[in-house]
């Protein structure tokens, strides 16, 4: 059985990782897809402090020796689960990377390709729904 | 319609890569000629345009498979019948170009792979260890596909376009497209044949430096197996690869 100290303690720390999570997600410091692994860690902490036996009869379920290397163990589980999701991540961004260099390729090619402004400003100019279209780049030009 | 495109992914190839360009207006003087230049430091560009090539630059190095893959873009997008591929070194002779296509419209085929090891001329000997790796994917890419493939890692291919339209997907494996790539295209239903090539020694350092090592192996290994998991690989249509 823990201590009521350790307990408001344990509470008190708890209470402070969930709010401080929201004010970062709050304040867009945090994107709200990642703070789900966080929301859960701060609320599985909080349970754990709020219900004492909690954390013995999970030590007592897996079969470990003692609380706190039941403790541990789901700590190092959710710094792996943290960072499969950030090589997801990753990969994820590799990928938008790639696509997004190959399309400033292509379209730099393209850029060359298709006549640019100034090139379209000698051409005749035209008239659209009967409206004067000529002179509509003439500032441009000015300069 | 337009008729053929002949891609040429290219890092640091001056010098080299315009001599390639050359060979491939010789061969196929009615080819279109694409040179996607990977974030190159040095003048491939100007080389390449100077050669009389469309020039693609990549902003940054991003690998043969990437270089590529923008290349199946460009040419899909471009509407191109025929899609072909040809090293920047110089290791492969473009002049086989002509058989490749001829073997395209005799045999039925969708991409034509041209083979070191077919026809048993012997002009070419790998290094210990990398005759190894080919030999185990060309094994294993033989016995997966029912097709016999001598050569799997050859970069020296010829395609119709609705394999290139299958490359401009996800799909495609841009870091090491080889074996995995073969076995894919047997998945989706594309028919994959060798022809027999004589190729150039490879001067030095080129593109495919990664292709030794355990990683490589590793990587083919898994990459083989889970394009074997994944079942209907679906073809998208031609409209959502425009811009």
């Amino acid at each position: 059985m823990i201590s009521t100290n350790l307990r408001i303690v344990a509470i008190a720390g708890s209470v402070t990782l969930l709010m401080f999570i929201v004010e970062l997600v709050r304040r867009r410091r945090l994107k709200e897809e990642y703070s789900v692994l966080w929301v859960a860690t701060a609320l599985a902490l909080l349970l754990l402090a709020v219900w004492g036996e909690l954390l013995r009869d999970l030590a007592h379920f897996i079969g470990a020796d003692s609380q706190a290397s039941t403790l541990y163990f789901f700590g190092l589980l959710f710094v792996v689960f943290l960072l499969l999701h950030f090589s997801v991540r990753v990969s994820n961004l590799e990928r938008r990377v790639i696509v997004l260099v190959q399309e400033i390729a292509l379209l730099g090619e393209r850029d060359r390709r298709i006549p640019q402004v100034e090139d379209l400003l000698v051409s005749e100019p035209r008239e659209r729904n009967g409206t004067q279209n000529a002179g509509r780049y003439a500032p441009l030009l000015r300069q | 319609m337009k008729d053929l495109l002949i891609i040429i992914p290219a890092y640091n190839e001056q010098g080299r890569v315009g001599r390639v360009i050359e060979d491939v207006h010789g061969a196929l003087p009615g080819a279109d000629v694409l040179v996607v230049n990977d974030g190159s430091s040095d003048g491939t560009a100007e080389d390449a345009a100077q050669a009389g090539a469309t020039v693609l630059s990549l902003p940054v190095n991003s690998g043969y498979g990437v270089a590529l893959q923008t290349g199946y873009k460009f040419g899909v997008r471009a509407g191109y019948a025929t899609i072909g591929q040809i090293d920047a070194d110089g290791q492969h002779r473009a002049e086989y170009l002509t058989a490749m296509l001829e073997a395209l419209e005799q045999h039925d085929a969708d991409l034509i792979v041209g083979s070191r090891f077919l026809g048993e001329d012997g002009h070419y000997k790998p290094p210990f260890a990398r005759a190894i790796g080919i030999g185990l994917f060309a094994h294993l890419t033989s016995s997966i596909t029912h097709e016999h493939i001598s050569d799997p890692t050859s970069g020296f291919q010829l395609m119709r376009s609705r394999v290139a339209r299958l490359f401009c997907s996800e799909v495609y494996p841009t870091d090491y497209p080889d074996a995995d790539v073969l076995i894919l295209l047997h998945r989706t239903g594309y028919r994959v044949r060798e022809i027999p090539v004589q190729m150039r020694p490879s001067p030095g350092k080129s593109m495919h430096s990664g292709h030794t090592g355990p990683y490589y192996v590793y990587k083919m290994l898994l990459s083989i197996f889970v394009t074997l998991l994944r079942r209907g690989v679906k073809v998208i249509p031609q409209a959502k690869l425009a811009p």
